[in-house]
């Protein structure tokens, strides 16, 4: 009895071993910065000298609702989320459909579709950027001079909402590589069987993507959704270089270039934890409700 | 014969979708390799050209020569290979006591650790700033280091895992017998038999650390301390029309990446559809 109790003593110490450095950093710098970025939003915050920072309520958190910037912001983040969340999914979907077909070089498609992703957004944002300049970027020639859409060239980043035509196409173009291959995933985890039951049965293309590909996907379809939406709320790097975090304006902030002018510019961060703090909730509600009203379909 | 002309149709549809697919992913990189190899005159050419007139090296000599740029490659390479090893190091301890070891709360820390997996890693940035200062670990290697580690150890952690309880539990019970400590069946039995495993981990990190920006945009300040992303964002904003110079630092700045890419894609794609799926 007593070796037993030993053994399991020295087993525990021996875990507690293998978890200490992944504890101390977790502890350190995850877990400790939220709930010490909690208690900063009721501040106003004193970066030099915090015991001097004063209390504030929810000053912060009021002043953020209260502010046109900032609604405007969160408007221009959930229209990026309502944009490019379902422009992937579709994409993504499309690509990887094609790519389930029994084709040559699929390593090879992949690995193209894939190169996106794996850019760091600073070059690929920089790159959307300049196609997209005003006087002889490489989409207003596209758009005037071979297809004659449009009579002369449009200011893209000039203009509020235009702005966000280069931003909102980044995000999908950088993001259908990894959409794709999660559904390519999901498209090979259903069983064949069925589609070949399916064709016995007389059902053709449309209807076998329909009565089985779409609803077995629905977990697949789930995950992206949420995983995708959390990423576009998030969205922080393609904004703050393409539009210089608002320009004109102000007003083609995100939440999160709000919180880095705020924080970082202005050195208010008391301020920028409200907003992050308010955008985490955000993006937990909008989650949650996500996941709830798909789950339910299935069960019905 | 009728079905084989439909298949050769569809077949034929399929691959000219695929290809076309392929023109719109990479147009914009070609714009940009031609781009870093105009002269600075015909950056603003009208029309502009997918195929370059004349082909120059000069951006590449100018970027590369100019603002410590070997340095900041040297800092990205510094600091995407120190997390790749500690990450692969400190995921693979925590995942191990997961995975083979009986402890009080087992489940519950497993729990709170995947719990870094769901917050979003910007709302973090302002308290990671300020716990970081009060350490004096802004401007250096080890305050981007320590962060990256964190951010990657939920899902590492719990990709490993998954790994290690999938190796079959015989040779370490003998091991167990013949006395082995835990620490020697982690280090010498369990690590080489999930090689693959720590390939995807070493594959996410070190693609994730060379790519950071928002940390590194607000943790360094010094320009000595610069990393690449920060040091292309930087440039571009002090440079603002030299975009062959930009896209020459950039094309430098993306080999790496795609070379470690090319060399692992299988590894990795493997990776995005498991972990992906459970994440």
């Amino acid at each position: 009895m007593s070796t037993i109790s030993k053994r399991n003593l020295t087993q525990a110490l021996t875990a507690f071993l293998f978890l200490l450095p992944g504890l101390v950093l977790f502890i350190t710098f995850l877990l400790g910065p939220m709930i010490y970025s909690f208690r900063i939003s009721f501040y106003d915050w004193n970066i030099v000298k915090p015991e001097n920072s004063e209390w504030v309520g929810l000053a912060n958190y009021a002043r953020a609702f209260s502010n046109p910037i900032f609604r405007r912001a969160v408007i221009n983040t959930l229209a990026y989320a309502i944009i490019t969340v379902p422009g992937q999914m579709i994409i993504g979907l499309y690509v990887a459909v094609l790519l389930d077909q029994k084709i040559r070089g699929r390593a090879f498609f992949r690995v193209i579709y894939y190169l996106p992703v794996i850019t760091s957004w600073v070059i690929v944002s920089l790159l959307f950027e300049y196609m997209f300049s005003g006087q002889a970027g490489l989409v207003n020639y596209i758009l005037r001079d071979v297809f004659n859409i449009i009579p002369k060239n449009i200011l893209w980043l000039a203009d509020p909402i235009l702005a966000f035509v280069p931003i909102d196409l980044l995000g999908i173009w950088k993001g259908v590589g990894w959409t794709a291959i999660i559904f390519l995933a999901g498209l090979q985890a259903i069983p064949k069987h069925l589609y070949e039951a399916a064709e016995v049965d007389g059902a053709d293309g449309i209807a076998k993507f329909l009565h089985i590909t779409i609803p077995l996907l629905r977990p697949t379809t789930v995950f992206l959704v949420v995983v995708l939406t959390i990423g576009a709320l998030n969205a922080y790097i393609s904004n703050l270089l393409i539009t210089n975090g608002g320009d004109p304006l102000d007003l083609t902030h995100f939440i999160l270039t709000l919180m880095y002018e705020a924080t970082f510019k202005r050195l208010d961060f008391g301020y920028g934890s409200a907003i992050s703090y308010i955008l985490t909730v955000f993006v937990f509600v909008i989650s949650v409700v996500q996941i709830r009203l798909l789950r339910q379909q299935v069960e019905i | 014969m009728g079905l084989k002309k439909q298949q050769f149709v569809s077949k034929v549809i399929i691959y000219t979708l695929l290809i076309m697919g392929i023109g719109i992913v990479i147009i914009p990189f070609w714009y940009m390799v031609v781009t870093s190899l105009k002269p600075q005159s015909l950056i603003f050419e009208m029309p502009p050209r997918l195929w370059p007139q004349e082909i120059t090296l000069k951006n590449y000599i100018a970027a590369l020569g100019k603002d410590l740029f070997g340095l900041y490659f040297l800092n990205s390479l510094i600091v995407a290979i120190s997390t790749t090893l500690s990450t692969i190091l400190i995921s693979s301890l925590l995942a191990f006591a997961f995975a083979r070891l009986r402890f009080p709360g087992r489940e519950t820390i497993f729990y709170l650790f995947l719990l870094g997996m769901m917050i979003p890693p910007v709302m973090l940035i302002i308290p990671q700033f300020i716990i970081s200062k009060q350490l004096g670990l802004l401007n250096t290697y080890l305050g981007l280091v320590l962060v990256y580690i964190t951010m990657n150890l939920s899902m590492q952690t719990f990709l490993l895992r998954g790994f290690f309880e999938g190796i079959p539990r015989d040779l370490e019970e003998a091991a167990l017998i013949d006395g082995a400590s835990q620490w020697k069946i982690f280090w010498r039995i369990v690590l080489p038999l999930s090689r693959p495993g720590l390939a995807v981990v070493a594959i996410f990190t070190f693609l994730y650390a060379w790519d950071e920006f928002p940390w590194a945009n607000v943790a360094i300040t010094e320009t000595t301390r610069r990393t690449l992303p920060i040091a292309i964002a930087f440039f571009q904003s002090e440079h603002l029309t030299e975009w062959g110079q930009v896209f020459a630092a950039s094309i430098v700045a993306l080999i790496p990446v795609v070379l470690v890419f090319a060399i692992f894609q299988r590894y990795f794609i493997r990776g995005i559809a498991t972990t992906g799926l459970k994440g």
